[in-house]
């Protein structure tokens, strides 16, 4: 036991010491700053274009006024299409939109005409046609004689309101349902990413002690088991310090990228940014806001001390048992890396189908290709996460959490009697056969 | 009292036998010389020796105990591939492997820091592993070797790629602790150092023992009365053609071999009798390596 604890303190100095460590730990959340910044940027900058257009409306159907993005600015003119189109060819003007006449208020679907040899953005197009079709809707309720007030009865939002029978205090309402999947879906695939990205770093690892010879040496005052294990372990104390890291560094780096590039989500940039209408943005806004306190609540009212405790308990015992693969896999392979990735494919298949099942499970969490995957070991340290915040039945996390312990144990089994063989074969093409009979290799 | 005996041990892999009911001991104290072509078990019997791995049958005893997780502690093991992580400071390396060792980290650290004192080396501490050529990191392995002061020390090839000088050094630090009471264990091809170097050796073949004891007793069992005398005249004919047989002749030089029932001080009465005059007279020994080759051959049919 003491060994495998100086072997992870090593193998987590001598990480963290590094300069890959450093470069990864600081780099890449400044490159997803950046990222976003420059997405940003290009968002806020990208059609800013002014365009000048001339809007020919002989019937009246616009009312002399129009609300269109704020970067498209247009006048009205009553002068005859054809001169319009002379006077854009003169450059007078970036394009002419013609709006024809609507015969009856029983017409349901009307065209309109752009004169350009440009091109029209795709979010112009869209707000042209919501302005014209806003307008037009003012002229039919007129035309009609409809009372303005009696339409806005119309409509009637409904929502689902689930209520339990058994347990009347449980909440399945479709908020908590949806915040809930959200969270274990981040959570998930965040596991996802962690299990690969360090699960691989061992496999690296052993493959290079295996290749300059030190395990001869270590292996002579240690055991494999202890090797392995101290490996696997430093090298998940590092993925931890560096997530630790990169969740410091990007808050940090948001209020530092928000004071310095003056980001700030008010209302009036949004709608800019989204080339919606006012209108919108404000009924949006307010119902975003009532959503958004709503969420708050119910992640508030989530089991946190159940969920935080299992969402451990699962990327620890994933990780062990995808580690202890990895590393199985790394000391039976030796210098080729090509081997090396025929290898890691098959163990992607099962972390890829977790992925995808808890994808699935974000909107369906009780499904039937949910529960099999939260309860199947391979998949449930990825799948049973995400269907953590909406209370699955006892059962089934007690099965999980049996089945997944149970698992971890074996795979660690398994992979450390490959591994203690693995590590002093040389010159041996690594097939699953060949692993498969180093497990039964006595002493 | 052996510091090692192993009893009828076996070591099988899917297809072969590497190591075959072998048998033998090392006295406590000696250069023990372990030779064998290459792919002969050599490896493997040491891999079960150091608990590396197991023997499929047979009993190993360390000092009279049978061998056991704690006997690691006690042994001293270079292996002939060895290596080090490139990165780590000399000083740390060594006491991460010493502390593996079982050494506290400040009884670890006094001993190392003596090493360095004893090889000049006290600069080394905080260089990077990969800034050593090849034979100053053999001096690093050596030190990792030694610095838990083992009962038993296996050295496997130790002088490859050891400049004569460093050779010199790290032999020298063998036989010092050889003389304090350490058992040695050494594995090599290098005939002309185990002939040197060892007191005791054992010859092992396919995995099986076809050769052991002292380095002396070998050479005069295999010795074929051979002889080299160095005179002056003629040699009378009587001697060249009945009692010795001539292997090699030059002018003042020849190589003689005694045919069945002739000793050696018959030739050299004859030579006194005649009043030749003699410059040199010396038994011809066969060397390690032809005892080797030929014990090898032997067994190989």
């Amino acid at each position: 036991m003491n060994n495998i604890g100086l072997i992870s303190r090593r193998e987590y100095i001598t990480r963290v010491k590094s300069k890959t460590f450093l470069l990864t730990t600081f780099l890449t959340p400044l490159g997803f700053l950046l990222f976003f910044v420059l997405v940003g940027f290009i968002m806020s900058r990208g059609s800013d274009d002014q365009k000048n257009i001339v809007i020919s409306d002989p019937s009246g159907l616009l009312n002399g006024e129009i609300d269109l993005r704020k970067n498209i600015a247009y006048s009205f003119s009553s002068d005859d299409l054809e001169s319009l189109q002379k006077a854009y060819a003169d450059g007078k003007s970036d394009g002419v939109l013609s709006v024809p006449p609507l015969d009856s208020a029983a017409i349901t679907d009307h065209e309109v005409m752009f004169f350009s040899d440009d091109r029209l953005a795709l979010d112009e197009i869209e707000s042209i046609e919501r302005a014209v079709e806003r307008k037009i809707r003012e002229f039919k309720v007129v035309a009609l004689g409809i009372d303005e007030d009696k339409i806005s009865l119309l409509d009637t939002d409904v929502d689902v309101e689930q209520q339990g029978v058994k347990d009347k205090e449980k909440d399945i309402s479709a908020t908590s349902t949806l915040v809930g999947s959200i969270l274990g879906g981040v959570i998930s695939y965040v596991m996802f990413f962690l299990i690969f990205l360090y699960g691989a770093q061992v496999m690296r690892s052993v493959m290079e002690e295996k290749i300059n010879r030190i395990v001869e040496v270590l292996i002579s005052s240690v055991k494999p088991y202890e090797l392995m294990m101290g490996k696997i372990l430093g090298v998940g104390a590092v993925g931890l310090t560096q997530v630790i890291a990169w969740v410091g560094i990007l808050v940090v780096g948001f209020f530092i990228a928000a004071a310095i590039f003056g980001i700030n989500l008010n209302p009036a940039d949004l709608t800019q940014m989204s080339g919606l209408d006012n209108q919108e943005v404000a009924t949006a806004m307010a119902e975003g806001n009532d959503r958004m306190s709503e969420i708050m609540v119910e992640i508030g009212k989530m089991n946190w001390l159940v969920i935080i405790p299992l969402v451990i308990f699962y990327f620890l015992t994933g990780y062990l048992a995808y580690a202890a693969i990895f590393a199985a896999v790394g000391s039976a392979v030796g210098e080729d890396i090509n081997e090396a990735n025929s290898l890691t494919l098959p163990i992607m298949i099962p972390l890829m189908l977790a992925i995808y099942i808890g994808f699935a499970a974000i909107n369906a969490p009780n499904s039937t290709v949910a529960v099999w995957g939260s309860l199947i070991p391979l998949t449930s340290s990825i799948v049973m996460p995400v269907r953590l915040p909406i209370d699955p039945p006892i059962w089934q996390l007690i099965l999980s959490v049996v089945l997944l312990a149970g698992f971890v144990l074996f795979m660690v089994w398994v992979a450390a009697r490959i591994y203690r063989i693995g590590i002093l074969m040389y010159g041996k093409k690594a097939s699953f056969k060949e692993l498969g009979k180093w497990l039964f290799y006595k002493g | 009292m052996s510091i090692l005996s192993l009893r009828g041990v076996v070591k099988r892999y899917s297809k072969h036998t590497a190591v075959d009911a072998v048998t033998f001991d090392v006295p406590k104290g000696v250069i023990f010389g372990m030779l064998g072509p290459n792919g002969a078990g050599k490896t493997s019997l040491i891999r079960i020796i150091t608990t590396i791995t197991g023997a499929d049958e047979g009993e190993i005893f360390i000092d009279g105990e049978k061998l056991n997780r704690l006997h690691p502690a006690q042994i001293g093991y270079m292996p002939e591939e060895r290596g080090l992580y490139k990165k780590m400071k000399v000083g740390d390396h060594l006491l991460y492997l010493a502390q593996l060792k079982g050494l506290s980290p400040k009884i670890a650290r006094d001993k190392i820091e003596k090493w360095f004192v004893k090889f000049d080396i006290q600069d080394w501490w905080n260089k990077k592993v990969e800034e050593l050529s090849k034979g100053m990191q053999q001096k690093v392995q050596f030190i990792a070797t030694v610095v838990h002061e083992p009962k038993l020390l296996i050295l496997d090839e130790p002088f490859s790629g050891l400049d004569p000088i460093n050779t010199n050094l790290i032999k020298d630090e063998i036989y010092r602790m050889n003389k304090e009471g350490t058992s040695v264990i050494f594995s090599t091809h290098r005939m002309e150092q185990v002939e040197e170097i060892c007191e005791q050796i054992i010859l092992i073949n396919k995995g099986k023992v076809v050769l052991e004891g002292r380095v002396d007793d070998i050479k005069n069992f295999y010795k074929e009365n051979c002889f080299e005398v160095g005179f002056e005249g003629e040699l009378p004919e009587e001697l060249r053609n009945s009692s010795f047989e001539v292997l090699e002749d030059s002018k003042d030089k020849i190589i003689l071999k005694a045919r069945e029932g002739h000793k050696p001080n018959e030739l050299l009465k004859g030579l006194i009798d005649r009043n030749i005059n003699i410059h040199s007279f010396n038994e011809i020994l066969p060397t390690l390596n032809e005892i080797f080759i030929k014990k090898v051959g032997e067994s190989d049919e």
